[in-house]
């Protein structure tokens, strides 16, 4: 019987965090960016159906990237989580902190036990009555989760992309603002001219604080092009 | 409910397939589950029933509407409980019958179809909710021969067909379409009977709306368990449509008026009635 060779654990987590780092940084960004009526999030997706934005609940949405069917089963589990939440308290003790704790246990887990870890970043956002009370959490394949404020880049440049975000968002900008600032850092190029990212590209939605019950709402087509113009 | 040592989320979270919410619970949380409860021995003491629903299609959708009485026994419950509520944005459902029961139903029946719409991103088939429907009414089958039958009645706007369409059930989980109208709960008889009348294939949003506050104006008249408009305290029937343009409840101001057309109405068929059987002297012939 051959004898494993001895790995030491800060190699084998450092070896995890890389190779999980290298299948998100692969993926195109997605940028979530809050704004006076509530959080936008938007992402360069050519396709309809499979998505990296979605709801989870009236007043909470999830954004993803990295792997579709490591994340997509993760977007399933938290619709469940929140769902099985509500039937058995009500729909208002449903929040976003309980979810992002939930999915870092699982992603920290997975980690830490098992062979490969998830290569996926996640938001988990909530919008609240008014600007003050919206929460958005970043969560990383290792299952550290960040309370971030204002805007979240993650994914394909995310740092470069988030630099920019950092140096054009202000508090209080209104829905067509943040979604230009979206399509400028969408677009952005290491060198050259920043890309136009037509709408037909683009896969937006909104957490809309002025709306009844469900804030969730994508934006697409006319609708969307209109926002870009006003931008 | 299962919890992993580690405290991930538990296998059943992230268990590909299912997109039924009732699914997930059965195999998860089934004790959640109204139709897994065991049930005691012995007979079930008074609980709430709630009564009258109609229905009726118009052109370009459905209008379902509710009154507002619960009885226990001889005793009115409540005068203001709801009946009718939306199911998802395109379909509404209103219950007769055990009121605690059905109540949890639609609760469970609402999340069962915004559960599917989040997992697949579209929208259940109008025939796909009215089967969802069924099943959960035979689970609820042991309970129904104890006496806690819960019969509703589902009505929605058909995205593919274009037009509105009405659902009945029986205890058993039977699922019959319904044309043109239909009526369940204990004034139904009445209310039915009103709806054919009534009911005419032209007829628009507002005119149906007329149609379903008379049929249950009707059911109050000869049934005990239904409740009529309330003009004392402002208490009206819960009247919603579903178009193409989603769900939509009918605002009180608007039923006030409705009401008050449809009493006038008969207040003055009462009195010209009255006045042909009255003799000069005041006395009735």
């Amino acid at each position: 019987m051959s004898m494993p060779f001895y790995v030491s654990p800060e190699q084998l987590m450092k070896d995890r965090a890389d190779y999980a780092r290298k299948g998100i940084a692969r993926g195109r960004s997605v940028v979530v960016l809050a704004y006076d009526d509530g959080i936008a999030f938007a992402t360069e997706n050519p396709s309809r159906a499979l998505h990296k934005v979605s709801e989870i609940y009236d007043r909470i949405a999830f954004a993803a990237v990295g792997k579709y069917n490591e994340f997509e089963n993760l977007r399933v589990a938290g619709v469940r989580y929140a769902d099985l939440r509500g039937y058995s308290y009500d729909r208002g003790d449903v929040n976003a902190r309980g979810l992002a704790n939930a999915y870092a246990q699982t992603l920290g887990t997975v980690f830490t036990t098992e062979s490969k870890p998830l290569e996926v970043e996640l938001v988990v956002a909530e919008v609240g009555p008014d600007p003050g009370g919206d929460q958005i959490y970043r969560l990383s394949y290792d299952g550290s989760v960040t309370d971030e404020h204002g805007w979240v880049v993650m994914g394909g440049q995310a740092e470069d992309l988030g630099t920019r975000v950092a140096a054009e968002w202000s508090a209080g900008m209104t829905l067509p603002q943040v979604l230009g600032l979206a399509v400028r850092t969408l677009g952005a190029q290491a060198e050259g001219e920043t890309r136009v990212i037509p709408a037909a590209q683009l896969e937006v939605a909104v957490l809309d604080r002025t709306r009844p019950r469900r804030a969730f709402r994508r934006l697409t087509g006319a609708l969307l092009e209109d926002l870009l113009a006003g931008g | 409910m299962t919890t992993d040592p580690y405290g991930r989320l538990p296998r059943a979270f992230t268990a590909p397939g299912s997109a039924s919410f009732v699914d997930f619970l059965a195999g998860h949380a089934p004790e959640l589950l109204p139709g897994n409860r065991p049930l005691p021995a012995g007979a079930v003491p008074g609980a709430p029933h709630a009564t009258t629903i109609v229905a009726l299609t118009f052109d370009g959708g459905v209008v379902l509407a509710g009154d507002r009485r619960a009885t226990m026994g001889p005793t009115i419950a409540s005068r203001e409980i709801e009946k009718v509520f939306p199911a998802d944005e395109f379909s509404a459902v209103g219950i007769a019958g055990s009121a605690g029961l059905a109540l949890e139903m639609v609760r469970l029946f609402q999340l069962e179809l915004e559960h599917y719409e989040k997992i697949e991103g579209t929208l259940l088939s109008l025939d796909g909710k009215a089967n969802r429907l069924a099943t959960m009414i035979r689970s609820n089958l042991g309970l129904a021969m104890q006496g806690l039958a819960v019969v509703p009645l589902f009505a929605g706007y058909d995205l593919d067909r274009g037009t509105g369409r009405i659902f009945s059930y029986d205890v058993t989980g039977g699922r019959y379409e319904e044309h043109a109208h239909h009526s369940v709960g204990s004034g139904s008889v009445f209310a039915r009977g009103s709806l054919k009348k009534l009911w005419q294939p032209d007829l628009d949003s507002d005119g149906a709306v007329r149609v379903a506050v008379e049929a249950l104006v009707d059911a109050a008249d000869d049934d005990s368990a239904t409740g009529g408009p309330d003009t004392v305290r402002g208490i009206w029937p819960v009247v919603a449509s579903v178009t193409a343009a989603g769900y939509l409840r009918v605002a009180e101001s608007t039923l006030a008026e409705v009401v008050d057309a449809v009493l006038e109405r008969r207040r003055a068929e009462h009195d010209r009635e009255g006045a042909s059987r009255r003799r000069p002297d005041g006395g009735l012939r």
